[in-house]
C-alpha cells in the first residue's frame, strides 16, 4: 500500500467573478455621478415635502450663508464664462483674458464687482477662505449697491432664457437677507425661481 | 553513447511546459476597488428638491389684483415671527383678530385645513378616484399622472377657495418660510403670496404679545 499523502491545496482564489461585480458597480457609479461643487460655505438647507427635481443644466444658484452674505455659481464653466464676458463687456467689470479663463474656473464666487480681478489671481486654496472669513466678501445686493442684480441680468443675457435660477440658503437664515435677493430678483423682473431644499419625510 | 541527454524522458518525446493560463486579478481588483470609493463618496446620488415659486412683479397690473384680492374674505394673512412663532387672521386686518398657532399638524396646517374644506374634499374624492389607475404601462401611467396633476391645480385655483398672504417678518429664518410654503402644498392652497409686513400688522402681533 502507499503512503498517505496529504492533497496540496490549491491556494489560488478565482477573482474573475469579483472583478466582473466590480466592473459593473464601478460603471454604474461613474455614470450616475454627478460631483458636488466645492461650496465655501456649508448651508444645511431645510426639509420640505416638495418633489420637483432641480433642473439638470443651465441653472445659476444663488448662495446665500446663515450670516446673509451671498455667493453666486453656474453650472458649466462656460455658461460662467460668458456671464463675465457679458459684464465686462457692459464695462461692469475688468478682468484680463487670463483672469477670465480663470473665472470660469472657479467653483463659486462672491465677491464685490471690482475685487473680482484680484481674488481670482489668489492661488485657489486661498480664494475660499476668503470667502467665508473675510467680511467684506459676498455679492453685494442692497438697496444702494445692487450687484446681484447686474450679475444676474448678465447670466440672463449670456444664457438664454431657459435658464434656472435657485436660491439655497440655510435653515437659519434670516428672512431679511432672503428678502433682499427675492426683492433685487422681483426688481429685474425675475419673478420665477427655485428655492433648494432636501427630502422631508411626510408627518 | 553519443546521445545527448536532454535531461528528458527516456522515450526521447520533447514535452511542452504546460502554460498556466490563469491571471492573476488581485491588483486589478484592488484597483477597482479603490475607484469604486472614489466615484462612491464623491459623487450625490441624491438631487436636491426645489420648491417653484412665482413671486408677482412690480407691473402695476399684478399689483392691483392683489390688492383685491386681499379685499375678500377668502383671505388668510399668516404673520411669520421670530423664536419659530406664528400669527394668523382671518379676512380683512381691520376686523379680524389675530391668533397665534404652531408649526405643524395641529397648529396651522389645522387652520388651514379648516378654511380650504371644499378643496380638501374635493382632492380625497379626486386621490380616490386615481388611487386605482396604477398601471404598470410607464407611458399610461405618465398620462394619468399629468391627468391627475391637471386636475388638481384646478381644483386648488378653483373660485371660494382661500388666498394666503404671507408675511415673513425680518427676523424670521428662512426655515419658516419654507415650512409655511410646504403646508400650502399640504393644505391644497394654490393662490398665495409673499407680502412685506406692514406697520398695522406689527401693532397687531405686538398687541397680542402683552
Amino acid at each position: 500500500m502507499g503512503r498517505f499523502r496529504v492533497k496540496k491545496q490549491d491556494t489560488f482564489i478565482d477573482m474573475t467573478p469579483m472583478s466582473d461585480v466590480m466592473v459593473l458597480l464601478l460603471t454604474f457609479f461613474m455614470l450616475t455621478a454627478t460631483f458636488t461643487k466645492e461650496e465655501p460655505v456649508k448651508v444645511n438647507v431645510p426639509g420640505s415635502v416638495s418633489e420637483i427635481k432641480i433642473p439638470e443644466n443651465n441653472l445659476l444658484t444663488i448662495f446665500v450663508s446663515p450670516e446673509g452674505k451671498i455667493f453666486m455659481t453656474m453650472d458649466s464653466p462656460v455658461g460662467q464664462e460668458k456671464m463675465a464676458q457679458e459684464l465686462i463687456d457692459n464695462n461692469k467689470l475688468s478682468l484680463t483674458a487670463q483672469q477670465l479663463k480663470e473665472f470660469a474656473q472657479v467653483p463659486t464666487f462672491g465677491t464685490p464687482l471690482n475685487t473680482i480681478g484680484s481674488w481670482v489671481d489668489m492661488e485657489p486654496a486661498k480664494r475660499n477662505e476668503l470667502l467665508t472669513k473675510d467680511s467684506g466678501a459676498g455679492i453685494p445686493c442692497d438697496s444702494l449697491n445692487d450687484e446681484l442684480k447686474e450679475w444676474v441680468i448678465a447670466a440672463r443675457n449670456a444664457n438664454g432664457e431657459n435658464m434656472g435660477i435657485a436660491i439655497k440658503a440655510d435653515k437659519n437664515t434670516p428672512y431679511s437677507s432672503i428678502k433682499e435677493v427675492m426683492n433685487s430678483l422681483r426688481s429685474i423682473d425675475e419673478s420665477r425661481y427655485n428655492l433648494i431644499t432636501t427630502l422631508k419625510a411626510g408627518e | 553513447m553519443a546521445q545527448i541527454d536532454t535531461g528528458g524522458g527516456d522515450q526521447g518525446k520533447s514535452k511542452q511546459k504546460k502554460m498556466n493560463a490563469r491571471v492573476d486579478f488581485t491588483p486589478m481588483v484592488d484597483m477597482i476597488m479603490l475607484l469604486v470609493t472614489f466615484f462612491m463618496l464623491c459623487t450625490t446620488l441624491l438631487k436636491p428638491q426645489t420648491m417653484e415659486i412665482v413671486m408677482p412683479s412690480d407691473k402695476e397690473d399684478i399689483k392691483k389684483e392683489n390688492k383685491s384680492q386681499v379685499q375678500t374674505d377668502e383671505a388668510i394673512t399668516i404673520i411669520i415671527d421670530k423664536d419659530n412663532k406664528i400669527y394668523y387672521f382671518e379676512g380683512k386686518p381691520s376686523e379680524a383678530t389675530l391668533q397665534e398657532t404652531s408649526y405643524g399638524k395641529d397648529g396651522i396646517r389645522a387652520v388651514l385645513l379648516n378654511k380650504n374644506k371644499q378643496a380638501k374634499a374635493e382632492v380625497d374624492k379626486l386621490k380616490k378616484e386615481f388611487e386605482g389607475k396604477y398601471s404598470a404601462n410607464a407611458e399610461k401611467d405618465k398620462k394619468n399622472k399629468a391627468e391627475f396633476k391637471e386636475r388638481l391645480s384646478k381644483i386648488k385655483n378653483a373660485d371660494g377657495t382661500p388666498t394666503a398672504i404671507i408675511k415673513p417678518t425680518d427676523a424670521s429664518t428662512y426655515k419658516n418660510l419654507i415650512d409655511i410654503l410646504d403646508e400650502m402644498a399640504n393644505c391644497y392652497i394654490g393662490k398665495y403670496v409673499i407680502d412685506k409686513v406692514n406697520e398695522q400688522d406689527k401693532a397687531m402681533v405686538a398687541g397680542l404679545a402683552k
